[in-house]
């Protein structure tokens, strides 16, 4: 089994208008979508829900008032200030570590588990779908990545089909991090802007840090054609291999606001064109 | 006063927004990039760096001459940092979160510090305007600490604006709580965690007639202001990709983004924090509060 994971560093650069595509144009396979922060494939997905569940990860400290003496160990041992002068816990700030709750002389913190989120299993038109809503100003973003591609793999292995394809975060962090660890290849959706290149090169050395081989495609590739032959040359230089170039067309944005593929929407424009040839020969380096 | 700008979607337009206010606002302006995942402001701003900071967090280091492997350090641990194996202790310091609780637990005082690299920090000027970010370690998985270490360098006497990281969990809380006045493009998300954060907020719609007419409707259905539109435009587009900003390509621009900060600073000072002005977002799953 496959699995593809497309990230990009900086956000808005594609990656969810690419995975739609390649749904579109893949066959066999399970989408999961891993920016459970701010899970946007849905919108294009239109999936329906088969199957929900909690996501339920960590603690957070609670004080029962009635059996506080306010002696204030918990506030000198709080290394995340999240215990106020009046020995209110501070959900935000607080860390889920437990430290409180152990040493109370009294025993009155409690450590009830977080529900921090929903995951789901759908079907859409494309076939099944992974997905999950992050609760707003939740923490662990990282293991519910976990728990989706999981779970994918799971679907994949039950249906029998042979690719995942996987919609990741933005950033080079923990969401990120969880999402590329064990994928088959990553494909780097940059643009060529300053901020575009800055961001695909710290994300690529993230997946030479994870030892995931990654793969570049260069999107609005037109809007400065000097920095799409840098990220080129970096591309090679690096030993990645380049997919194409996909021109900047506001179609990508007009098939979005129809709940549309960029392939369902218009298959023979050129942007279509180009992500058809990128995935052609993603498809071969895959050996799908 | 302190302005966040925020997104839930990411490539929205913060960074620009960010940059360009910074820039009109002219001399006594604090410009502080809280993306330390991928930040960006600096390529837009240029400054000349005057000072580098490396920010650790401590991690334990175990004393294996005093430890008697009791496991009461990985029996406390929330995070799975710590493991006894027969004689040995095991410490996986990138899931250390820094408690300290291991420390604290110890009966043999057998725990010293050790401390994991998480990023850098670094000061500089451009224009008046006085710039600082973090960049996180390739590799680290822990943004939230380097974000605060930026944040404390926030100045009451100066308009401090940030450029908060896109979502809505943890970096992205890290970057807003305690502002004064929080701005976003698009995503009810973003909404909902400035809800949460009971901090005043107002739209800026990024490319507004790219879309469809729901964020308008949306903003207008949750009476939230509209504070400034900038519409796609190929000029700005290309401008942006060199690193050059929309202000100095078009000083049209500077006009609307002073009128863009003389609206923030009524609706910061009209619109104290608890008001129940907005109706209560719906939260998927979070229980907390």
């Amino acid at each position: 089994m496959k699995e593809l994971v497309v990230i990009s560093g900086k956000g808005g650069t594609g990656k969810t208008s690419l995975i739609a595509a390649f749904a579109s144009l893949a066959e066999n396979k399970v989408l999961c979508d891993a920016d459970v922060d701010a899970a946007d494939l849905h919108l294009l997905m239109d999936p329906h829900i088969t199957k929900r569940a909690d996501f339920k990860s960590g603690h957070t400290a609670n004080i029962d008032k009635n059996k506080c003496t306010e002696c204030g160990l918990c506030l000198d041992l709080c290394k995340f200030s999240a215990i106020s002068n009046d020995f209110e816990v501070n959900h935000i700030d607080c860390e889920g570590c437990g430290v409180c709750v152990y040493f109370c002389p009294e025993k009155a913190i409690g450590f009830p588990e977080n529900t921090c989120g929903q995951w789901f299993h759908a079907e859409t038109r494309f076939g099944p779908m992974v997905h999950a809503r992050l609760g707003i100003a939740e923490e662990n973003s990282g293991k519910l990545v976990t728990l989706v591609r999981q779970e994918s793999k799971k679907l994949a292995d039950e249906m029998n089909l042979d690719l995942i394809l996987t919609d990741g975060p933005p950033g080079v962090g923990c969401p990120v991090i969880a999402s590329i660890g064990g994928a088959s290849a990553v494909l780097i959706a940059t643009e060529p802007t300053l901020s575009g290149i800055h961001d695909m090169e710290r994300v690529a050395q993230l997946a030479n840090h994870f030892n995931v081989p990654a793969m570049v495609c260069v999107n609005k590739s037109d809007l400065n054609l000097d920095l799409t032959r840098d990220i080129e040359n970096f591309a090679k230089d690096e030993g990645m291999s380049c997919l194409g170039r996909i021109p900047f067309d506001p179609i990508f944005t007009r098939a979005m606001v129809q709940g549309k593929t960029i392939i369902e929407y218009n298959s023979e424009s050129k942007a279509g064109q180009a992500v058809r040839e990128i995935w052609n020969t993603l498809s071969n380096k895959l050996d799908l | 006063m302190i302005i966040s700008i925020a997104s839930g979607k990411g490539g929205t337009g913060k960074t620009t927004v960010a940059t360009n206010l910074a820039r009109s606002m002219g001399s006594n302006v604090l410009l502080l990039d809280c993306d330390v995942e991928e930040p960006n402001v600096h390529l837009f701003i240029n400054p000349s760096f005057e000072e580098s900071e490396t920010v650790f967090l401590p991690v334990p280091e175990i004393n294996e001459d005093k430890c008697t492997y009791c496991k009461k350090c990985a029996d406390i641990c929330q995070f799975k940092a710590l493991a006894v194996v027969n004689e040995n202790v095991l410490v996986f310091e990138d899931l250390c979160h820094s408690c300290g609780g291991c420390r604290e637990v110890c009966p043999e005082g057998a725990i010293e510090d050790g401390r994991r690299e998480l990023g850098v920090i670094q000061k500089g000027h451009r224009n008046g305007i006085e710039f600082i970010h973090g960049k996180l370690r390739v590799g680290e998985a822990m943004s939230s600490p380097l974000i605060k270490k930026v944040r404390s360098f926030e100045n009451p006497d100066k308009l401090t604006i940030i450029d908060a990281p896109p979502g809505t969990s943890c970096p992205v809380i890290a970057s807003m709580k305690d502002t004064d006045f929080v701005r976003l493009h698009d995503l009810k998300l973003a909404v909902g965690a400035a809800q949460i954060l009971n901090i005043p907020l107002g739209l800026v719609i990024n490319r507004s007639d790219l879309g469809d007419d729901n964020v308008r409707k949306y903003a207008h259905q949750k009476g939230l202001p509209i504070l400034m539109e900038i519409p796609f435009d190929r000029q700005i587009a290309e401008a942006y990709s060199r690193g050059e900003m929309l202000v100095e390509v078009i000083p049209e621009w500077k006009g609307k983004f002073l009128r863009l900060y003389d609206q923030i600073k009524h609706l910061a000072k009209h619109e104290t924090p608890n008001t129940k002005r907005y109706p209560d977002h719906e939260r998927v799953g979070c229980h907390k509060r």
